[in-house]
């Protein structure tokens, strides 16, 4: 909360949740992340999109898991016990994201935002805000809101 | 503030109930006095909670409908069919004006005005009566007495009068009678409130008391000379004030000393020490009468009222969410158990069953909570009966049959659209006018009878009319003009009914300003679906149609079977379904475009693979290895779904996926089993309404991402 | 410390006297109609009443009626609620044994100055 005080109009600090799909490297708000758990077995959803894997039940809560590494353009995730889910709140609903692994939480200065060069597919840069540079990586910051499915958004 | 606002509100609601519930009685004779006078007492408390947020346009007109009702009380005013008509009109701008300030919104002046001159006429009071305005206006202003101010000789010079008058002493002569002190005044305490006024002496007269021993309750009380100089600004009618509450009770006389003052105001007027602190008190009056047993404390006669709290809505739904993991715990519990090797113990066997016990009688004690009586819904719906029948040019009285019928109150609350709905659609297409109901040997008066009642574990609500019933050459005539069916079809008479609730369909000739508004019996049906209930319509030609709308109790469990379908575990409600069977037992034709049907009771009832409706499987399962399950819908129509095995019937806690995703075609809502896996519930319906060609309805072709939702 | 009964059919108006009268520091006991206030006013034996008139069960005037000439004489000052001000519902208050009266919708000030008039 110090981070705050200091804030100025050209610093906007935020701490992200950094994880990797298909060895790459992407991050969303702490804001946003509810808890991180293991792999759990999912409950296929009929007439669903195929990134979404299907609902789990998160202590009596019933929650879709959208497979980050099909919806940002790369391949199916077969999912298993070195896998994470990633339970996010976006506004008024709670999603899981699957993902490989969580990797670290940092600090980084939001107005230090770069635009996502231009490697990955357009699909890709389709749900990305930005990229932070941490050390010498590249990381993706994802756009919680676009990569849900369109009907589940809540302004849909 | 805010609280008490809601407070108020909240008051507002039930009083308006109360009120309503009165006309009713009124209406069909059954009122008494009592009736009256508990709706006096409504719009009483009303007008009294609306004066205090200052909402004027409330108080003003429950003031009009107060008058009226006080007359009623009095018996000035007989409440014939005129009065209780007007009363009924006057609580619905009532309950819109509480409305409107409830939403912060000032009904515009005009709406009611002349609810409001009815009232006034009513009553007794005109507009233009001078006499009674003023009574009126007498009412509104504080009590003012009028001065006499004595001028002896000349009058004084001007700038005498301007001058600040020099302290003059007014003299109080102030006996009391025993009233006053039996009303719980001391005159003490008044005399401390002269002293606000000023400086004064008190100055008891003894003369008139006698001793105590010959001194029965009637006898003269002692009289007070008081002498005040009073402040700045302080005028008589402030020393009146002071006396206010004991007029009529005590002889009162106030003048000015216009004697040279002698040492006892002198005195006064410096302030002398003497002047302090009167101790009047010696009056014996006082002390006498104030005489209680302290044992008085002891007799109670506690009255036996049921008493209630409230709570907000969203504490109780904690609870009950909180009570459906309690019951999920206990299956999980239970299911780990029976995993165990069966060396268990009794004991713990026995505490499990106890506490399976427990759980279940929580639950239904925590959904009884929730439960509340249909009365106010059905309340709500007379005033739509008048408004629809006043609008439609028809006589309409409304009936309500069991309306303590216990809901769940979301369920009476998701019930207002479509009831009233329905019952625009029974009044202004169901009943006949007046004429065609004479000339029919009918009671020109048209009745709607509006009814609950729980039957075998749901609630039935029945809304019946006595109008025309039903015209099916009619019917069927829209329904091809608008394609919706074909010259040639073979239709029986539910089926034509049934074309009622399909979207677009609208029978009025003329578009109506009442049901007319562009919704349908579909949208009353899909709200009904929307609550797990179903709705169905009977039609007699000459004598009526009713429209029954059958509910679960609550929304938050329901009765199903669970079954297993490509490797996946499902749940379809018990409630339509009406037959379990296995191939063996049944005729199964395959038709030749490979749908297959199923021979029953001289029909074929076609079949759909579930696996494959819901998109889990490319073909339907082999079918000789599958149960059959026979659903009926709300339609009658029937239809046998396959599944791979069915494992038990078991209740379970209703989920929905509408809140963290989106509604699935052929889903209604998913349920959590023993194991914490999630199971989907089926929605039959649907299911039903699926075509006949099983596979039909397979899963969107998915492209790489499946943004097939994009759409 | 002043020990007050008000008496209201309307929970609001309990909840506005509750409020008001707390925060002037009085004690306060509620009761809901004249026959609840009859049972409080010999529990609680109370310094003042307020009661509103029109209520269910026993009105205002039968509860006064009841302290004043009751089981239990009682000269208690009585506050009577009202929303009119004529000199006839003054008188028949009066008449009634009510020490004085209130109109509705009070204001908090001139209530508590009317009460510490009137108590001790």
């Amino acid at each position: 909360m110090h981070d705050n005080d200091m804030d100025t109009k050209s610093t906007r600090r935020v701490e992200i949740v950094c994880f990797t799909v298909e060895e790459q490297d992407f991050c969303i708000e702490i804001s946003h992340v509810l808890e991180i758990r293991g792999w759990t077995s999912t409950t296929t959803l009929p007439h669903a999109p195929e990134f979404v894997v299907g609902m789990m039940n998160l202590r009596g809560t019933v929650l879709p898991v959208v497979d980050l590494s099909l919806r940002l353009g790369f391949g199916k995730t077969e999912p298993g016990e070195r896998h994470v889910i990633i339970i996010a709140q976006i506004d008024e609903k709670v999603v899981g994201f699957l993902v490989d692994g969580v990797s670290d939480i940092i600090t980084v200065d939001e107005a230090e935002m770069q635009v996502a060069p231009d490697v990955s597919s357009a699909r890709t840069q389709a749900f990305l805000r930005g990229v932070h540079s941490v050390d010498d990586k590249l990381v993706r910051a994802i756009d919680v809101r676009e990569v849900l499915p369109q009907a589940a958004r809540p302004d849909a | 503030m805010n609280d008490l606002n809601d407070m108020f509100f909240q008051e507002c609601d039930d009083l308006l109930e109360g009120l309503s519930s009165g006309l009713d009685d009124l209406e069909n004779g059954s009122g008494d006095e009592e009736t009256v006078n508990s709706m006096f007492r409504a719009v009483h408390s009303i007008k009294g909670g609306a004066g205090a947020f200052g909402l004027d346009q409330l108080v003003g007109f429950a003031h009009a409908m107060e008058n009226v009702l006080d007359d009623v009380r009095a018996g000035r005013l007989t409440a014939d069919e005129n009065i209780v008509a007007l009363l009924f009109t006057a609580s619905d701008h009532l309950s819109d004006l509480v409305d409107a300030a409830r939403n912060g919104s000032d009904v515009p002046q005009g709406q009611g005005a002349s609810i409001l001159s009815d009232l006034k006429l009513a009553s007794g009071v005109t507009d233009g009566d001078p006499a009674t305005e003023a009574a009126g206006a007498k009412e509104e202003l504080p009590a003012f007495e009028p001065l006499t101010l004595t001028v002896d000789g000349a009058l004084p010079e001007l700038d005498e009068l301007l001058s600040p008058a020099a302290p003059e002493v007014t003299v109080i002569t102030f006996r009391a009678t025993p009233q006053l002190y039996a009303n719980g005044h001391d005159p003490a305490l008044l005399f401390r409130g002269l002293e606000d006024l000023g400086n004064l002496t008190v100055e008891a007269d003894l003369s008139s008391i006698v001793p105590l021993r010959d001194a029965p309750w009637s006898t003269p009380s002692p009289s007070w000379k008081i002498r005040i100089v009073p402040d700045d600004s302080v005028d008589e009618a402030a020393i009146r004030d002071v006396f206010e509450f004991v007029d009529g009770l005590c002889e009162l006389e106030i003048s000015a000393e216009t004697a040279p003052p002698d040492n006892a105001v002198a005195a006064l007027v410096d302030g002398a020490p003497e002047a302090e602190g009167p101790s009047p008190s010696a009056g014996p009056g006082q002390g006498v009468l104030t005489v209680v047993d302290p044992a008085a404390g002891t007799r109670k006669t506690q009255a036996a009222r049921s008493s209630t709290i409230r709570v907000d809505l969203q504490r109780v739904d904690r609870l009950i969410n909180l009570v459906g993991e309690l019951v999920i715990a206990e299956a999980m519990l239970r299911q780990s158990m029976d995993e165990l090797p069966h060396s268990a113990n009794g004991r713990v066997d026995e505490a499990m069953n106890q506490f399976k016990q427990l759980s279940g009688a929580i639950q239904e004690s925590v959904m009884a909570i929730r439960a509340q009586p249909v009365r106010s819904l059905f309340q709500r719906m007379s005033r739509i009966v008048r408004e629809t029948s006043r609008e439609a040019g028809k006589s309409a009285r409304l009936v309500t049959i069991g309306d303590a019928t216990e809901v769940d109150k979301t369920v009476t609350e998701r019930l207002v659209e479509p009831l009233t709905h329905m019952i625009r659609n029974a009044i202004d297409h169901g009943l006949e006018v007046p004429e065609k109901r004479r000339a029919a040997g009918k009671d020109e008066r048209g009745t709607v009878t509006l009814e609950a009642a729980h039957r075998s574990g749901r609630v039935v609500i029945t809304l019946r009319d006595d109008g025309a019933g039903i015209d099916r050459a009619r019917v069927r005539q829209i329904a091809e003009e608008k394609g919706m069916i074909r010259l040639e079809d073979d239709l029986t008479d539910p089926d034509i009914d049934n074309l009622l609730f399909r979207p677009g369909f609208s029978t009025a000739s003329e578009v109506s300003n009442l049901s007319g508004r562009g919704v349908g019996m579909d949208v009353v049906r899909n709200e009904i679906q929307a609550l797990g209930g179903r709705v169905s319509l009977q039609s007699e030609p000459g004598n009526g149609t009713s429209v029954t709308i059958s509910l679960p109790l609550t929304l938050a469990v329901l009765e199903g079977m669970l079954v297993r379908v490509a490797d996946q575990s499902l749940i379809v409600p018990t409630l339509p379904l009406r037959e379990m069977l296995q191939p063996g037992q049944a005729r199964i034709h395959t038709l030749c475009d490979g749908d297959r049907v199923l021979a029953l009771d001289n029909e074929l009832v076609p079949i759909t693979d579930l696996g494959a409706a819901l998109g889990y499987r490319d073909g339907a399962g082999c079918i000789e290895q599958q149960s059959l399950l026979l659903i009926e819908g709300d339609s009658g129509r029937r239809s046998a779904l396959t599944v791979d095995a069915i494992a038990e019937q078991r209740e379970v806690v209703i989920k929905g996926l509408e809140q963290n995703y989106q509604s699935i075609p052929g889903i209604a809502a998913a349920t959590i089993l023993g194991d914490g896996k999630i199971a989907l519930i089926v929605d039959t319906d649907q299911m039903i309404a699926l075509p006949v060609k099983s596979g039909a309805a397979d899963r969107p072709a998915p492209n790489v991402t499946g943004d097939a939702f994009h759409a | 410390m002043t020990r007050i009964l008000a008496i209201d059919d309307s929970r609001t108006m309990r909840s506005m006297l509750q409020s008001a009268l707390a925060d002037a520091g009085f004690d306060v006991d509620l009761a809901e109609d004249g026959v609840d206030g009859l049972e409080k006013f010999e529990s609680t034996d109370p310094d003042l009443i307020i009661t509103d008139i029109n209520m269910p069960r026993l009105d205002g005037f039968g509860f006064i009626e009841g302290v004043r000439r009751g089981r239990h004489v009682s000269a208690v000052p009585i506050l009577v609620l009202t929303t009119e001000t004529g000199a006839q519902l003054k008188q028949r208050a009066r008449d009634a044994g009510a020490t004085g009266w209130i109109v509705k919708p009070f204001d908090e000030d001139k209530l508590i100055s009317i009460i510490q008039r009137l108590v001790a």
